[in-house]
C-alpha cells in the first residue's frame, strides 16, 4: 500500500479496510467521552489501542459492535452501517430493528475484561450456546464445534467444568472460544488480561497472539505494552476520546511524535529501556 | 383441662374447612403464579405501555389491603356485571394478589442478574427474548423461589380473610364450632396446628424445587 496515511502492518499481513469508524462521538449525559473518531481497521490487521484509564477505549470498542450507540457518526463493516443509519444529510440517527442489530453483532467477537461467562453452563455449553441458539445449529454439531474451539485455546480437558471451577486465565480462554465459535469477522478484546493474576496473563496473551498470527482481524485494548509491541501491526494511542497518534509499534514506542504520547509512554519506560529483558 | 370430646368432634369438621382452604389456595396458587410469571416476563418485554400497566397493577396490589381487594372482587365487580360465587371470588382475589407479588419477584430477580451476562449474550448475537430465556431466567430461577415461597405462604394464611365473604374455609369452620360450643382454646389451637402443618408442607415442597434448579 502506498497511501501514506494507511499503516501497513509490521508483519505485512494487513489488507483492505474492513471496518471504518467515521466521525464517531459518544456522549454520556454532559460528558463527551469520544471526540469525533476516524479510524480504519484493515483486513487481517492487529490493531492495539492504548491509553490512560478513562480515555474512552472501552467505549470505542463497545460502539464498534454496537453494545453502545454512538451519539453521532457511525461504524461501517465493509460499508454496511452497524446498528442503524448514522445521522447525516440532516436526517436523524435511525436504529435498525433489534433482530438485524443482533445479526450484525455476530460479526464481532467481543472479549470482556471480566470474562462474563455464563455461570450456569459448562465451558462446553458456554461456547456451544451461541451456535445452537443463535445460529440454529443442532446440539451435537454445536457441541462438536465448541469442543474444537476449546481445544484451540488448550482447554480440551476442561470442557465439562463450570466457570467457577476454572481459573481466571482459563475462563478468559473459554470466553475467547465462545466468541470464536460464532465465526466472527473481527475480534474485539477489551483489556483481556487486566483482571487476571500476573501468572495467568501469559496463557491468555499466547492464545490471542496465535489468533493474530492466523490472520484474524483484531482490535486489542491493552496495557501490556510488551505484548502490544510484539503482536500489533499498528498501535493507536487515545487520550480524552481523541486519537492522538498512531503507527507501527516500533515507531510509536521508540519515537513518538506527540508530547502526550511521550508522556503516556514514559510510564512504561522500564519496559522499553531494556528490550532484551521482558 | 382440654375438652377432648370437642377436639375429636372438631377434627373432621375442621378438615372440611381445610379442604376448602386447600381448594382455594390451590387454584389461587396456580392461577396467581402463572399470571404473575407472565406479567413479570411482560414487564421485561420493553413494550412501554405494557410495562406501565403492570407497574400500576403491582403498585395497586402492594398498596392496598388484601381485605379491600377481596371486597372489591366480591361486591364491586358484580356491579359491572362480573359475578362469582364466594369461593371463586376468593380464588380470584387471592390470585389477583399473588400475581402482583409474583410479577415483581420475577422482574426483580431477572433484573438482579449481573449486567455483564446480558452484554455477553448480546455479544454473541442473541436477541432480547433469547437472552431472557437462555441466560437470565435460568440464572434467576433459583433466586425466585425463597421470596415466592414467602408470598405463597402469606397467601395461604391470608385465605382466612375469606371468612368475611362467608367462604367456609378453615378459619370460618373453626369459628362456627366456637360459636356453638364456646371452646376457643381448643379450636384456635387446632386451627394453628392445621395451618402450621399445611405451611410446613408447602415450605418443604418448595425447598425440594429450589434444590432441583440450576446452581453453581
Ligand atoms: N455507561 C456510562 N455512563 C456514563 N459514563 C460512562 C459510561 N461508560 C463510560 N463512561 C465514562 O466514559 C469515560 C471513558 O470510559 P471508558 O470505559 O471508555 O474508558 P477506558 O479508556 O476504557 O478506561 P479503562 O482503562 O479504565 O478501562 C469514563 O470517564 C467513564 O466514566
Ligand atoms: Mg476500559
Amino acid at each position: 500500500m502506498i497511501d501514506g496515511d494507511r499503516h501497513i502492518g509490521t508483519k505485512g499481513t494487513a489488507g483492505e479496510p474492513l471496518i471504518r469508524i467515521e466521525n464517531m462521538t459518544k456522549t454520556f449525559g454532559e460528558h463527551q467521552v469520544l471526540q469525533p473518531i476516524n479510524l480504519e481497521i484493515l483486513e487481517k490487521e492487529t490493531l492495539v489501542v492504548i491509553g490512560a484509564s478513562g480515555s474512552g477505549k472501552t467505549t470505542m470498542l463497545r460502539c464498534i459492535n454496537h453494545l453502545e450507540t454512538p451519539t453521532t457518526g457511525g461504524v461501517y463493516l465493509r460499508d454496511e452501517p452497524i446498528g442503524g443509519n448514522p445521522a447525516e444529510f440532516g436526517l436523524p440517527w435511525t436504529p435498525f430493528p433489534e433482530n438485524l442489530v443482533a445479526r450484525q453483532r455476530r460479526n464481532f467477537g467481543f472479549v470482556f475484561q471480566r470474562f462474563n461467562l455464563f455461570p450456569h453452563l459448562t465451558a462446553l455449553d458456554n461456547v456451544a450456546i451461541g451456535p445452537r441458539k443463535v445460529l440454529g445449529i443442532g446440539k451435537s454439531e454445536a457441541r462438536a464445534r465448541a469442543r474444537e474451539q476449546l481445544e484451540k485455546v488448550f482447554l480440551g480437558e476442561h470442557i465439562g467444568k463450570r466457570p467457577n471451577q476454572l481459573s481466571g486465565g482459563q475462563q478468559q480462554r473459554v470466553a475467547i472460544a465462545r466468541a470464536l465459535a460464532m465465526n466472527p469477522i473481527v475480534m474485539l478484546f477489551d483489556e483481556p488480561t487486566s483482571a487476571l493474576d500476573p501468572e495467568l496473563v501469559k496463557e491468555v496473551l499466547d492464545v490471542i497472539r496465535l489468533l493474530a498470527e492466523t490472520g484474524m482481524t483484531s482490535v486489542i485494548v491493552t496495557h501490556e505494552m510488551h505484548f502490544a509491541a510484539e503482536v500489533a501491526d499498528r498501535v493507536t494511542y487515545i487520550d480524552h476520546g481523541t486519537i492522538v497518534e498512531q503507527g507501527p509499534p516500533h515507531k510509536l514506542f521508540s519515537s513518538p511524535e506527540e508530547e502526550r504520547t511521550k508522556k503516556f509512554l514514559s510510564h512504561f519506560h522500564h519496559i522499553f529501556d531494556n528490550p532484551a529483558n521482558p | 383441662m382440654l375438652d377432648w370430646d370437642i377436639i375429636k368432634m372438631a377434627i373432621p369438621l375442621l378438615a372440611e374447612g381445610l379442604t376448602v382452604t386447600l381448594y382455594v389456595s390451590f387454584f389461587a396458587g396456580i392461577i396467581g403464579t402463572f399470571a404473575g410469571i407472565i406479567l413479570g416476563l411482560l414487564s421485561l418485554s420493553n413494550i412501554k405501555p405494557l410495562e406501565l400497566f403492570i407497574r400500576i397493577y403491582v403498585d395497586f396490589v402492594r398498596g392496598t389491603p388484601l381485605l379491600i381487594q377481596i371486597f372489591l372482587v366480591f361486591f364491586a365487580l358484580p356491579v359491572i356485571g362480573i359475578k362469582f360465587n364466594e369461593i371463586w371470588a376468593g380464588v380470584a382475589a387471592l390470585a389477583f394478589n399473588l400475581a402482583g407479588y409474583t410479577a415483581e419477584i420475577v422482574r426483580g430477580s431477572v433484573g438482579a442478574v449481573e449486567k455483564g451476562q446480558a452484554e455477553a449474550a448480546k455479544g454473541i448475537g442473541m436477541t432480547r427474548e433469547k437472552i431472557l430465556v437462555y441466560i437470565l431466567l435460568p440464572q434467576a430461577a433459583r433466586q425466585m423461589v425463597p421470596p415466592f415461597t414467602n408470598e405463597l405462604i402469606t397467601m395461604i394464611k391470608s385465605s382466612s380473610l375469606l371468612s368475611v365473604i362467608s367462604v367456609y374455609e378453615l378459619t370460618r369452620s373453626g369459628q362456627a364450632i366456637i360459636s356453638v360450643h364456646f371452646v376457643p382454646f381448643e379450636i384456635y389451637g387446632l386451627l394453628a396446628l392445621y395451618y402450621w402443618g399445611l405451611i410446613t408442607t408447602i415450605s418443604w415442597a418448595t425447598r425440594q424445587l429450589e434444590r432441583r434448579l440450576p446452581a453453581w
